[in-house]
């Protein structure tokens, strides 16, 4: 019986012993150091070595390195390692958790000590104490110590400090303070880390991150996840009206990538928005951002165009590639006889094709007949209105719908709040760690033989020199 | 004008602000060191004009609100502006320490990055923003990143000479050799980027098809017997350096009563204002924009890990400094460690990784 207890005292022990290493373990700053170098070291890998990409493309930029001789050896060593999907391997999270653990426990350990100063505001000090100020002056007043107190308070207000009145026996002191709780910069910080960190955990288990492509005119319900590939159902429905891309004046630099979503539900369209890199859609928690942009003719897809004829009349035609439509008010039929998504004109007017699978430029060789007769061919090209004058009035070309898809890419985050007050936790944290400091200022005035002696002690625990200056000033607030 | 030529007038100022500088810093001479001054001052207010019109050049074109019109969106122009960084950060230095000294190592790191939009053939010109780029976001993130960028570049000039000032009476310690090393392939690099200015844009010489001649006038020069000129002139550089260099410094930073405190507290007071501004501009600000550009604040895309890395390293100079008690030129070498992943982070990801930050390449 009595061999048991002293057998589970010393298992008691033995966790306590283990407890305590694990604990010393993580409050080491030398872990910190450690950590933050294994981190940065093994990052540096992972930037350089393609991420989830096809081997032969890692293989690639691997002979770069190591030559073409060394590389497959080499990618077949990096890809048991981990290293081509590194930052999701087991290892790199194991870093990052001893990382997050390193900074929860140092912060715990050390937190008490801190919270000591912070939560006790500034007291009249003892003599001795004053002496270890880092900063000290020593000015001599003429007159009372009544004169004196009002304007070492003068003096204090100058500097933007509000000066707390300490009446002792046969002397007073003012003190003051500022920037006390800037302490704290340094643990909002780590805290903020920790925030941010949660976020991630959580996108990680309850949100999702994929993508869809959706054709003009169609929709969906589902989107792709990018982890697995798997279906994702959204719940509701997704309507890609039309997709354009615009492009700056003169250029094929993209300005614009539009998409006219509509999210329908239990078939009642709830929402439109036009989408753009910058402007996502969001529904339900669930977030649209526009992605990327293709090109997907087909037999359905619709020429759009404005035709107005010699008389001023205008009118909107669609039809699909080979049919023909009346010009108004002739009897010219004009038939859709060619079509290029990218047609250019050189300086010298001359027309020429390029990146045939995007829609940059897209133009429509148009046939004009009358009886049978061919009149005359022309291209309309879309970003060129010089070109839609044609002989028997304008044909603007709009639009050739139902072509082209757009690229979104879909997430759930129900951890982004942590994400923003994370952002927002860093932002003070860091403001208030190296832009703020802690300044505490001591005025003890004393008579001493018919003057009145007044000492200054002063500390700062950053940026000592600025708050001496202000000392300084303070000073010689009080001779002048 | 137009604004690349305020631009180029504030190129030939700097240049010729370095030469003086350097040339105060061996004679002592103290018109000298007013004329260069006078020349990094001038060459300030040129190049703050030259922003002023392009921004408003590029607002012109683009017709998308001044805020978005800053003229930040290629790597011609956030060179430029690394520089005007770098010059404004280095004048305050000047102003509050009174003394000139530190502009010969200063303004050489502007002026290699003026050397390098010269031979690289960068496109200057206005490039309209395509859709993820227009966006508020762009001018506080540009901004605040290069803040600290020139935060880190100026540390970096001071631990250079601060290793030189504690290491000269021992050139066979290792951070002796490091700093040698560090400077030495930093100085050639300077030079060889120069020489390629002299023989392409003076002389005019051509070949190849490229626009891009960056060290083809040295260690990529089609003629193998001027690379191995290179090589060996690089090594007995460095030589050189490691010979005389630290009592070379030595005999000059004395002269200057520059103390290794005072270098010390520039180091620490420029990283302490680099490392939270690179945190919330770089870090923060860039997270927030991915996240509603993209769908995803963090990708590790080879910028944003770079970033990071950089980041960690001024957290570990930090961390060292105040908890682990280093100091000395162990923690100075942290800050030249820092300079080199600042560069890489800025340039060199652009040139040897690819990713989504692919808007400042070449
Ligand atoms: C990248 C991540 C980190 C950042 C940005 C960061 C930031 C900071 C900053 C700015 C300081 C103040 C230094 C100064 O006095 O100027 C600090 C102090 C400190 N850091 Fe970190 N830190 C990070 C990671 C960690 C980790 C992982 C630990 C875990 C051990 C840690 C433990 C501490 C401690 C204990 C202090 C001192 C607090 C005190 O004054 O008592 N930090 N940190």
């Amino acid at each position: 019986m009595n061999e048991k207890k002293e057998n589970q005292k010393e298992n008691q022990n033995v966790v306590d012993k283990i407890v305590d290493k694990v604990w010393d373990f993580f409050t080491s700053i030398k872990l910190t150091i450690i950590i933050l170098a294994v981190i940065s070291l093994t990052s540096v890998v992972g930037s350089v070595v393609p991420q989830r990409a096809e081997p032969e493309r890692t293989i690639g930029v691997l002979s770069g390195i190591v030559g073409e001789a060394f590389a497959p050896t080499a990618f077949i060593v990096l890809d048991a390692l981990g290293f081509t999907a590194m930052f999701q391997s087991w290892w790199f999270l194991t870093f990052l958790f001893i990382f997050a653990a390193n900074l929860i426990v140092c912060s715990i350990d050390r937190f008490p000590k801190i919270w000591n100063i912070i939560k006790e505001p500034i007291k009249p000090a003892e003599p001795d104490v004053l002496n270890l100020m880092s900063i000290k002056r020593e000015a001599f007043i003429k007159g009372d110590i009544d004169t004196a107190k009002g304007k070492v308070e003068l003096a204090f207000k100058k500097i933007g400090f509000k000066p707390q009145l300490h009446p002792e026996s046969g002397s007073t002191q003012i003190v003051s303070e500022k920037g006390r709780y800037s302490r704290l910069g340094v643990y909002v910080t780590h805290l903020s880390i920790i925030v941010l960190f949660i976020g991630v955990i959580i996108a990680m288990f309850w949100g999702f991150h994929g993508g869809v492509n959706i054709l003009e005119g169609t929709s969906t319900s589902v989107v792709y996840s990018f982890r697995d590939g798997k279906e994702i159902p959204l719940g509701f429905e997704v309507r890609c009206d039309n997709y354009d891309a615009r492009f700056w004046e003169g250029t094929d630099r993209l300005k614009a990538s539009e998409s006219w979503l509509t999210i329908i539900e239990d078939g009642k369209e709830v929402k439109s928005k036009i989408v753009d890199v910058n402007r996502p859609l969001r529904h339900r928690g669930i977030t649209f951002y526009q992605s990327s942009r293709g090109f997907a003719p087909s037999q359905d897809s619709l020429f759009r165009f404005a035709v107005t004829s010699v008389n001023g009349s205008k009118e909107n035609v669609e039809l699909k590639f080979g049919e023909s439509f009346k010009m108004p008010g002739t009897n010219i039929k004009v038939t859709v006889a060619d079509f290029s998504p990218a047609l250019g004109i050189d300086q010298l007017g001359r027309l020429f094709t390029y990146n045939p699978d995007e829609m940059v430029n897209p133009a429509a060789f148009l046939e004009f007949r009358e009886n049978d007769n061919l009149l005359h061919r022309q291209w309309i090209l879309r970003r060129y209105p010089d070109t839609w004058r044609v002989q028997h009035g304008i044909v603007e070309f709009k639009d050739l719908w139902k072509a082209q898809y757009t690229g979104l890419q879909v997430r759930r985050d129900p951890g982004i709040g942590f994400f923003y007050l994370g952002s927002f936790l860093m932002t003070i944290g860091l403001h208030a760690a190296f832009f703020m400091s802690h300044r505490r200022i001591w005025v003890k005035i004393s008579n001493e033989k018919g003057r009145v002696n007044v000492l200054v002690a002063a500390s700062s625990n950053k940026n000592r020199e600025a708050f001496e200056k202000k000392i300084d000033k303070l000073i010689k607030s009080l001779e002048g | 004008m137009e604004s690349f030529q305020f631009f180029g007038i504030s190129t030939v100022a700097y240049i010729l602000a370095m030469v003086a500088y350097i040339s105060y810093l061996v004679s002592k001479n103290s018109t000298v060191g007013v004329i260069a001054t006078t020349l990094t001052v001038g060459g300030f207010i040129f190049q703050t004009i030259g922003f002023g019109i392009r921004w408003a050049e590029f607002n012109e074109l683009m017709q998308l609100g001044i805020i978005r019109a800053a003229p930040l969106a290629n790597l011609y122009e956030s060179l430029e502006f690394m520089v005007w960084c770098v010059i404004l950060g280095y004048l305050l230095i000047e102003w509050k320490y009174k003394t000139r000294a530190f502009g010969a190592f200063i303004t050489p790191i502007a002026g290699l990055a003026l050397a390098f939009i010269e031979m690289s053939g960068m496109s200057r010109d206005l490039s309209p923003l395509v859709p993820a780029l227009q966006s508020n976001w762009l001018l506080a993130h540009v901004l605040l990143s290069f803040v600290g960028y020139a935060g880190f570049s100026i540390a970096f000039a001071a631990s250079i000479i601060y290793l030189a000032l504690t290491t000269s009476n021992n050139r066979k310690s290792g951070a002796y050799i490091f700093w040698t090393g560090a400077l030495g392939i930093f100085s050639i690099i300077l030079v060889a980027l120069i020489i390629d200015f002299l023989v392409f844009r003076v002389a005019g010489v051509t070949y190849g098809q490229t626009e891009n001649h960056i060290l083809e006038a040295t260690f990529q020069s089609e003629s193998g017997f001027i690379v191995l000129l290179s090589y060996i002139g690089s090594l007995a550089f460095i030589g050189l350096l490691w010979r005389y260099g630290g009592s070379i410094i030595k005999k000059i930073a004395d002269s200057f009563s520059i103390s290794k405190e005072m270098l010390d507290d520039v180091t620490y007071k420029s990283i302490a204002v680099g490392f939270p501004i690179f945190g919330l501009g770089g870090l923060i600000i860039g997270a927030i924009w991915a996240e509603q550009a993209w769908g995803r604040y963090w990708s590790w895309d080879p910028k944003e890990t770079w970033s990071l890395i950089l980041w960690f390293v001024y957290a570990f100079y930090l961390h060292a400094r105040f908890l682990r008690g280093w100091s000395g030129p162990k923690l100075a070498i942290v800050a030249v460690i820092g300079f080199g992943c600042m560069i890489f982070t800025y340039l060199g990801v652009n040139i040897f990784l690819s990713g989504l930050h692919a808007y400042g390449t070449l």
